[in-house]
Parts: C-alpha cells; sequence; structure tokens
C-alpha cells in the first residue's frame, strides 16, 4: 500500500454535504420529529445512590391533567424478556448484576429509574412525576473503589461482593518479576494514577421515540444513537420481538463520543410502552436528567510500575488497574479497561515481559462505559506519565528518553509483546515534526533563563506518544476477549440506471462527515462526481447489516467495506463492458469512468452506458443477472495503529494554580487521508476532550452518592475562551493492511492530550518539587499541590 | 385541561403568530413546539450551553431564557430565517467553508450568537471572538474552526 496522491477528491479538502441542512435548521433530531398522537414518557427517578423500594404508589400521578398512566418497574416487569443486555463477559466468572429498564426492589444509583409516567405532553408527564409517592429504605453508598472492593458495604447483595471480574494479560510475568522486584533492571518507577469519572456531554441529550404497528405488528424506534444496527438485535432479545418487526432509525445524532453506544432503558421503555398503549410514545432527556442517566466515562486507579537497564531502555511493565464499573454493568462496561490493557506499552520496543491485571467493582454511581477512546486514553495516560517519571529518574530528557525507545521504523510490521501486530509506524518523524513546530528546544532554552528561584511564572513543556488500537476490530479476536458480536462491517454499492450511485453503509454517523468521506472514496474509484454519489446510513430499514459507529472504526472499516464493494461492480461492469467491445474483460483498463481496450483507446464505453446497460438487461452476456451492485462484509483482518507526537506548553501562574495553554501541537498519522478537512476536525475536537479532561473536567460525588455537578453551569464543559487554537500537522504512513491505507483518527485527539497537558504542568513546577499532579488540574488543585511539594514554603 | 393560557403575538422569521401559551411556557419551546420551528435546539436546562440562541428584536438571546409572554409583540430571527432566497446567510458559508460545525447540534445556537457578536464588533480579534462565544458550549470542534469561520466572516 502506497501513498495516495490526490490526482482525484481523495486528499483533497472538500466541504462537507452535510452542512447545509445542520445550518439551516432543516435537519432532525429525534427530538424535532412531529409524531401526532405520541404520548411524552417521563421517569421519576431515584435520589438515592442506594436504597431499597419500600413502596411505590402511582396512583396520584394518574390525577394530574395530561397524565394517561403511570407504573413502578414491578407494574412493567411483564414487558421484559429478558433483562438489560450486556455485551462483553469479558470473563467466565464475571458477576453481573440483573438489572431492568426500571428498578423494582432496589435503587442502585443516584438516577436510577423506578417508575414512569406517560402524558399528551412533556410538561404535563413531569407534573405527573411529582405525584408519585415513593417510599425508601437508604443504605450506605460506596463511592470509593478501594473500599468498595473491600466489600464493607455490598451493593447488589445477590452477588456477594462489589467485585465484578479480574482480568489478567501476563506476559513474560517472570521476567517482569525479575526486572523489577529482583533488582534486574537498573531503574524503577512505580507510580499511581487517578482517572477522575467524566461525563460526556454530547450537546444533544438522548432522545428517542417508538411508533408502532399495532396491526402490522412491526414497531419503529427512533434514538439519537451511535449503534442502530446493534440496538435493533438487543431490542428484539430484550423485549421479545422477532428481530424482523423491529426497525431502528438514527435521525441525526448530536454527538455521541460514546455516551449514545448503549441500550438504554428508556428505549426500552419507548418501545414496551407504545406497543402496550398502541400509539408513539417518545422520551426526550433533560441535561441534568442525561449527567446521571446517561453512562460516564473513565473511572480508574491506575498502578504502573516500569523497569529500565542502564541505557534507559524500558524492559518490563507492571499494571494493577482498579475500575469502576457504577452500579450496573451497560453494554461494554466491563470491556473498557480491557480495550486499554494491549496499549500500557504504548510506542516503546518492549519484550515479553507485560503483568497486566484489571480488578473491576460495582459503585452506587451511574454506570461508565465507552468514552472517547475507551480504555486507550487511560492507558496512554499512565505510560507517557510514567515514562515522564522514569526520564525524571534517570535525568534524561524525557522526548529523548522517548526516542530511545521507541519501536523503530525499520521494525514495523512489528510483533508486539502481546502478540498483536502493528501494522506501520514511524514514531521518530512525528516526535521530530511536533517538536519542530513546538520549538522544544527552545522551549527548554527558555526554561533556564524563566524558571529560576522566586519565578511565580513557570514555563513547562510537555510531550505524549502515543499508539491508538482501533479499527474495531477482528471479529476472532474479539471473539478471543469474550465480546458477544463481530467487529465487520456491510456496504452496497448499487449503480442506478442513470449512473448515480447509491451506497449503503453500516457505519453510523453522529457528526463525522461520513456521507461526504464516503461519496469520495466512491467518487474516485468509480470515476463519478461525488455529488452523483447517495449515502444511506442510519435506518436499519435501508441499512440492514452493520455495526456502526465507535472504536475510530467508520472508515477503517466501513470505508474499506466501500471500497471493496466498488471493486466488485466495476468487475462486473468489466464483463458487460467486454460483451459489447467484444473482448476479454483482462483486455480493459478502467480510468476516469470509462473502460477501454488497452493499447486501442478509441474502442471504449463509459461506466453510464454499461449502467444502462444493465439496467435494461437487453444485452448481457449470457447468465448475467441485471443490475449493476455489489454488497462486501468486511471482517479487517488486523486492528489498525495510528500514531502521533502531542506536544503542549504552558505557563503556570505559582501564585494563583492557574494553567495558561500557550500552545498545542499535534502531529498525527492516520495513514492516508481521505478529507483533510475533517480529519484536521476530529483532532481539534479530540485535542479540547482530552485537555479538558487535564484542566477542567470531573463529576463530583459526594459521600452520600449525590452527583454534585449534574448541570452544564458546574460541570466545566470548556467554552472557546478556555481553551487555545492547535496546531494540527501529519506525518502520512499507510497502513499495509487494507486497501485504503487508512488508520482512523476519531480519538487519537483525545488519547494524545491528557497525558502532554499534565506532562507539560509537572514539567514547569518540577524545579518546586512537584512530580504529579491530580486531574482535573484546576487552580486549587495546582496551587495545592505547590504548597505540598514544597512544605507550603514556595 | 385547567390550565390558565395567555393570549400572544410573536413575528417569527417576518411572519406573524398569536398563539395561547401557558405562562411557564419558555419561547424556546413556544418556537420549537408551538411554531414548530425545530431548528433551535435545547442543549441544557440551566442557560449554560446556548443551543438555544435567537435573535430577538435584534440581539442575540438565550430562548429558554425568555418567557413566551415576555415575547408578546416581538421581532424574532431563528436559524430557518437567515437563508434568502435559497441563499445561506454569509454566516452560515463561513461556517461550512471552515468546517466549523460537525454534529450540528450547537450550530443554529453559534451562528445566531456569532452574527450577534459582529453585528456589535464588526472587526473583533481573535481573543474577542473567543469571549464573545463563550456562551454557548460545543463538543465536537475544540472551537478553533468556529473561532476561524466567524474571523473568517468578519473578514468578509
Amino acid at each position: 500500500m502506497t501513498e495516495v496522491a490526490p490526482t482525484g477528491v481523495i486528499g483533497t479538502r472538500m466541504l462537507r454535504r452535510e452542512d447545509p441542512a445542520l445550518l439551516t435548521g432543516e435537519a432532525k433530531y429525534t427530538n424535532d420529529l412531529s409524531l401526532p398522537g405520541a404520548l411524552h414518557l417521563a421517569v421519576l427517578r431515584s435520589p438515592y445512590a442506594n436504597a431499597n423500594i419500600v413502596s411505590i404508589d402511582v396512583s396520584g400521578a394518574l390525577a394530574v391533567p395530561g397524565v394517561v398512566a403511570a407504573y413502578s418497574g414491578a407494574d412493567l416487569q411483564s414487558q421484559w424478556a429478558g433483562p438489560m443486555p450486556c455485551a462483553w463477559p469479558v470473563t467466565a466468572d464475571m458477576k453481573n448484576p440483573t438489572h431492568y429498564p426500571l428498578a423494582v426492589s432496589k435503587a442502585a444509583y443516584m438516577g436510577d429509574g423506578v417508575a414512569c409516567v406517560l402524558a399528551t405532553s412533556d410538561v404535563a408527564a413531569h407534573d405527573g412525576l411529582e405525584a408519585i409517592n415513593v417510599e425508601y429504605e437508604a443504605l450506605p453508598a460506596v463511592i470509593d473503589l478501594e473500599d468498595a472492593l473491600s466489600d464493607r458495604v455490598i451493593l447488589h447483595p445477590e452477588l456477594g461482593t462489589n467485585k465484578s471480574y479480574t482480568w489478567d494479560l501476563k506476559l513474560g510475568e517472570a521476567a517482569v518479576a525479575a526486572a523489577l522486584d529482583g533488582g534486574g533492571a537498573k531503574y524503577v518507577v512505580k507510580e499511581r494514577y487517578i482517572q477522575q469519572r467524566l461525563i460526556p456531554m454530547a450537546m444533544e441529550p438522548r432522545a428517542c421515540a417508538s411508533v408502532p404497528q399495532p396491526f402490522g405488528g412491526d414497531i419503529t424506534l427512533y434514538s439519537a444513537t451511535q449503534i442502530p444496527h446493534i440496538l435493533k438485535v438487543m431490542a428484539a432479545l430484550t423485549l421479545g420481538i422477532p428481530e424482523q418487526k423491529v426497525r431502528v432509525v438514527a435521525p441525526s445524532v448530536g454527538g455521541g463520543f460514546g455516551s449514545k453506544l448503549n441500550v438504554y432503558a428508556e428505549e426500552l421503555l419507548c418501545m414496551a410502552l407504545s406497543r402496550k398503549h398502541g400509539v408513539p410514545v417518545r422520551w426526550n432527556e433533560e441535561r441534568g436528567e442525561n449527567s446521571v442517566a446517561t453512562i460516564q466515562g473513565r473511572g480508574q486507579i491506575q498502578d504502573i510500575e516500569l523497569g529500565a537497564d542502564e541505557n534507559g531502555k524500558i524492559i518490563a511493565i507492571r499494571v494493577r488497574i482498579l475500575g469502576d464499573m457504577g452500579a450496573y454493568l451497560q453494554l461494554v462496561t466491563p470491556g473498557v479497561p480491557i480495550l486499554g490493557a494491549f496499549l500500557y506499552a504504548g510506542v516503546y520496543d518492549l519484550p515479553v515481559a507485560y503483568d497486566f491485571s484489571c480488578t473491576s467493582v460495582f459503585t452506587s454511581m451511574t454506570p461508565t462505559d465507552a468514552y472517547r477512546g475507551a480504555g486507550r486514553p487511560e492507558a496512554t495516560y499512565a505510560i507517557e506519565r510514567a515514562v515522564d517519571a522514569m526520564a525524571a529518574k534517570i535525568g534524561m530528557d524525557p522526548l529523548a528518553f522517548r526516542k530511545l525507545n521507541f519501536i523503530r521504523k525499520d521494525q514495523f510490521p512489528y510483533t508486539a509483546f502481546s502478540g498483536l501486530t502493528y501494522d506501520s509506524g514511524d514514531h521518530l518523524a512525528a516526535a521530530e515534526k511536533a517538536a519542530g513546530l513546538a520549538d522544544y528546544d527552545g522551549v527548554r532554552a527558555r526554561q533556564v533563563t524563566q524558571n529560576v528561584e522566586g519565578s511565580t511564572k513557570r514555563l513547562g513543556i510537555g510531550v505524549s506518544s502515543y499508539f491508538e488500537m482501533c479499527g474495531l476490530a477482528p471479529s476472532r479476536v474479539l471473539a478471543s476477549l469474550n465480546y458477544s458480536a463481530g467487529g465487520w462491517e456491510a456496504a452496497t454499492v448499487r449503480i442506478l440506471a442513470t449512473n448515480k450511485v447509491q451506497v449503503v453503509t453500516g457505519a453510523t454517523p453522529h457528526g463525522q462527515g461520513h456521507e461526504t468521506s464516503w461519496s469520495m472514496i466512491v467518487a474516485d474509484k468509480l470515476g463519478v462526481a461525488p455529488e452523483d454519489v447517495d449515502v444511506l446510513h442510519s435506518d436499519t430499514a435501508t441499512s440492514p447489516l452493520g455495526l456502526d459507529t465507535y472504536g475510530s472504526r467508520s472508515l477503517v472499516v466501513g470505508g474499506v467495506a466501500i471500497d471493496m464493494a466498488c471493486d466488485k461492480v466495476i468487475d462486473k461492469a468489466r464483463q458487460i463492458a467486454a460483451h459489447q467491445l467484444e473482448c476479454s474483460p483482462d483486455d480493459l483498463d478502467f480510468a476516469g469512468g470509462v473502460f477501454s481496450v488497452k493499447g486501442s483507446p478509441d474502442r471504449s464505453t463509459p461506466l453510464a452506458a454499461i449502467a444502462f446497460a444493465a439496467f435494461t438487461a437487453h444485452d448481457l452476456p449470457d447468465g448475467m443477472e441485471p443490475n449493476l451492485e455489489a454488497h462486501v462484509t468486511y471482517d479487517p483482518p488486523n486492528f489498525s495503529w495510528p500514531f502521533g507526537t502531542h506536544m503542549c506548553t504552558v505557563e503556570v501562574d505559582t501564585e494563583t494554580g492557574q494553567v495558561e495553554v500557550l500552545g498545542y501541537v499535534a502531529v498525527d498519522d492516520c495513514g492516508n487521508q481521505i478529507n483533510p478537512l475533517i480529519v484536521d476536525g476530529q483532532v481539534h475536537g479530540g485535542v479540547i476532550q482530552g485537555l479538558a479532561q487535564a484542566l477542567f473536567e470531573e463529576a463530583v460525588y459526594d459521600t452520600d452518592g449525590n452527583l454534585k455537578n449534574g448541570s452544564l453551569a458546574e460541570y466545566l464543559v470548556p467554552a472557546a475562551s478556555d481553551v487555545p487554537n492547535i496546531t494540527t500537522d501529519h506525518t502520512i504512513t499507510p497502513s499495509p493492511t487494507n486497501s485504503l491505507g487508512v488508520k482512523g483518527i476519531g480519538e487519537a485527539g483525545t488519547i494524545g492530550a491528557a497525558p502532554a497537558v499534565i506532562n507539560a504542568i509537572v514539567d514547569a513546577l518540577s524545579g518546586l518539587g512537584v512530580r504529579d499532579m491530580l486531574m482535573p488540574a484546576s487552580p486549587n488543585t495546582v496551587w495545592k499541590t505547590i504548597q505540598a511539594a514544597s512544605g507550603g514554603s514556595k | 385541561m385547567g390550565v390558565s393560557t395567555v393570549q400572544i403575538t410573536v413575528t417569527v422569521n417576518g411572519t406573524a403568530h398569536t398563539s395561547e401559551v401557558e405562562p411557564r411556557t419558555l419561547l424556546v419551546h413556544h418556537i420549537r413546539e408551538g411554531l414548530n420551528l425545530t431548528g433551535t435546539n435545547v442543549g441544557c436546562d440551566t442557560s449554560s450551553c446556548g443551543a438555544c440562541t435567537i435573535h430577538l428584536d435584534g440581539e442575540s438571546v438565550k430562548s429558554c431564557t425568555v418567557l413566551a409572554v415576555q415575547a408578546d409583540g416581538a421581532a424574532i430571527t431563528t436559524i430557518e430565517g437567515l437563508a434568502q432566497n435559497g441563499e445561506m446567510h454569509a454566516m452560515q458559508k463561513a461556517f461550512m467553508e471552515n468546517h466549523g460545525l460537525q454534529c450540528g447540534y450547537c450550530t443554529p445556537g453559534m451562528v445566531m450568537a456569532s452574527i450577534g457578536l459582529l453585528n456589535e464588533n464588526p472587526n473583533p480579534t481573535e481573543e474577542e471572538v473567543r469571549l464573545g462565544l463563550e456562551g454557548n458550549l460545543c463538543r465536537c470542534t475544540g472551537y478553533h474552526n468556529i473561532v476561524k469561520s466567524v474571523l473568517a466572516c468578519a473578514a468578509g
């Protein structure tokens, strides 16, 4: 696979076809849909983090004007054919508390749904909630992960423990012990990092609406979801509806970041209640509700040990993770730390000396699940912070230490300690490009004069080099990780009679611009104009097969499927062209949308003529089916491995603890780029989400399990005035494992950013004895850390 | 249903609408549900996100901070009213040309706030744009290209 030269539209900064509808208010999000006669659902949520439900009396709600029905969890138990689904039982003995769309006997977190109301308006439904009487027996909350592991208070008594599972990846355990415990490593660092809980806060809260056909037997669910295809399967199983009767549609979706990669109680409630009442039922989430009723992200305590030899080469890594599952296991909750398990060696050339173990516990807080990066930002944070700690211990410059330990370009394809093969990479090139753009040497020189005794404005630069394991995923690898589904993606390419093209994709966009990118792939491949390519998606009626969008997989799996489907269509068209031109198919070239006989370019026929001939079917080769259409389901042979180096420059005010980001450089390598405009946009957004974890965001719970900052007035999603411009650049190292040479870019920014920012802050304050910094590095935290490091005598 | 209502008239995108609304109805809900103009979005319940920003008598306002009854007699422009004769407004074009949007949910409010910003300050610096948009949250773009869009629109 060689680098694609931008001869066609691939590689150009084509503007997005999605934008006019979004910019004019024409686009319809789920809550914009007009559904005459729909009843509105509202959910009553537990104010307690852990409580037995003694009694629920919904009768008061029925007296509220506009209320049609009200139900407790017990009232609806007969609706469910199965419990809420978890698709990733990571171990055979994993503990998974059974739970249903509404809690029946106990509430396990603040926000757990216990009852619901149907009314003729959203306002009336919420009025109805206030008239429901619930008697709770409050129980102690379990908030702290180590406290949870102690089983002092057991959240789900039927499990007998708060521990859900322990999952190990131990490869060369004896070598690790020899290096870290037996004195084999000259240098050892042992660090603890905390991944705080984060609230994804997609700007569109969730919404869903179910439209039944009581006599036809079908049911359509509209939902602000990333995963209509997976949701269709899960809804059918959970509700006991034959799968072929279920249609799921994701209208315009206002961001997801993993938070809409789930099967949620409200989706199932809308479906069940719309069947029960025979009318459409809709629900839209309020922001405060979103903070507790939609999954949260991160939530890990990470203990990492690195050993290095006398030359500064990393020779062993040991990792212990304590993971916060929250109150229940949602769709892929237990798998999130496992996705990171392969990445704690980062971009470094590690011998087979890796000892990873993750134990995950239940806590009485909102369930966690995949949030942008899902396990991989956590892993990258730990290794990139630990690498800085090791460089400091040895007395090396952190960039020089990285360069010493990088997997070299000539080692690719590289078989890692884990047995996984890293497809391609050039870490040194990315790091050197970033160092140039960030003026790494210049900043180091300025530090000498700026960070002097008594200086209150300390300059720091932080480096983060990352690998992203993405393009989820080879189905056989997923099987080995006990994931309950595959990792393929489906595509259909259909050339219509007039040489216009329909592409059907199983990838489900929610802001990524798939329609634009997919049309570019097809345009170059078939020699048609991009505007002649229509992309159908996000509706299981038109796109029945797919595994949707998450894990930076859409282009690497879904886009490659489209590329392959184009090849199949061209193969068929070639046979028709050969029939018309009376030559062998092998004698035909196809370029620019025209078949021509090799050596006789005047003997040619355009694809448009073939398309029409395939449509009329008047004169096709014997036995050939009419129409030009091809379907491909592509199961990737490997993950893809995007990489890069980010550098952040900060100035820290030691008197106020304020961190000012002076510059941020992101050099990312996602292989070949279909649309660099979109690639840069993904990096910008991802970097700011990672920077927000480093500086601003944390879901704060009190000891009673109350979320203290569930509104956007209190949870610090950064505004434009809080964040810097970002310098983006790229190296291009095509992936050799797929036909487009692409790697994926959706999560890279988030993965690279948090360690770059914290490394910069620690670097700035290292002269004051600061060795680590908790996230978020708020002014208060930074100031207190400085005080503690300098004994209050700064 | 026994709920008292108040009659109001608002002129939205040039068309007068007379409606009965509950006194507690927020203007954003009246626009979305009463007038079926769903381009104006709701992203929070604390007037923090700015997704519902409209122009009320020429000024950009978060329409969740105004009761519908307070808008009686007012002239309102929503995102649906910006394009003229099939041509997008210069700010809408600038957002498209600079990739100032991804999922699009904050976009109507962001565009309305940006137009309001340039009405008050036709030639802002980058810092003035960032400060001027601090009441509008975006989770996708990291603001980089939003700021670029507004500056490009100002530069004409």
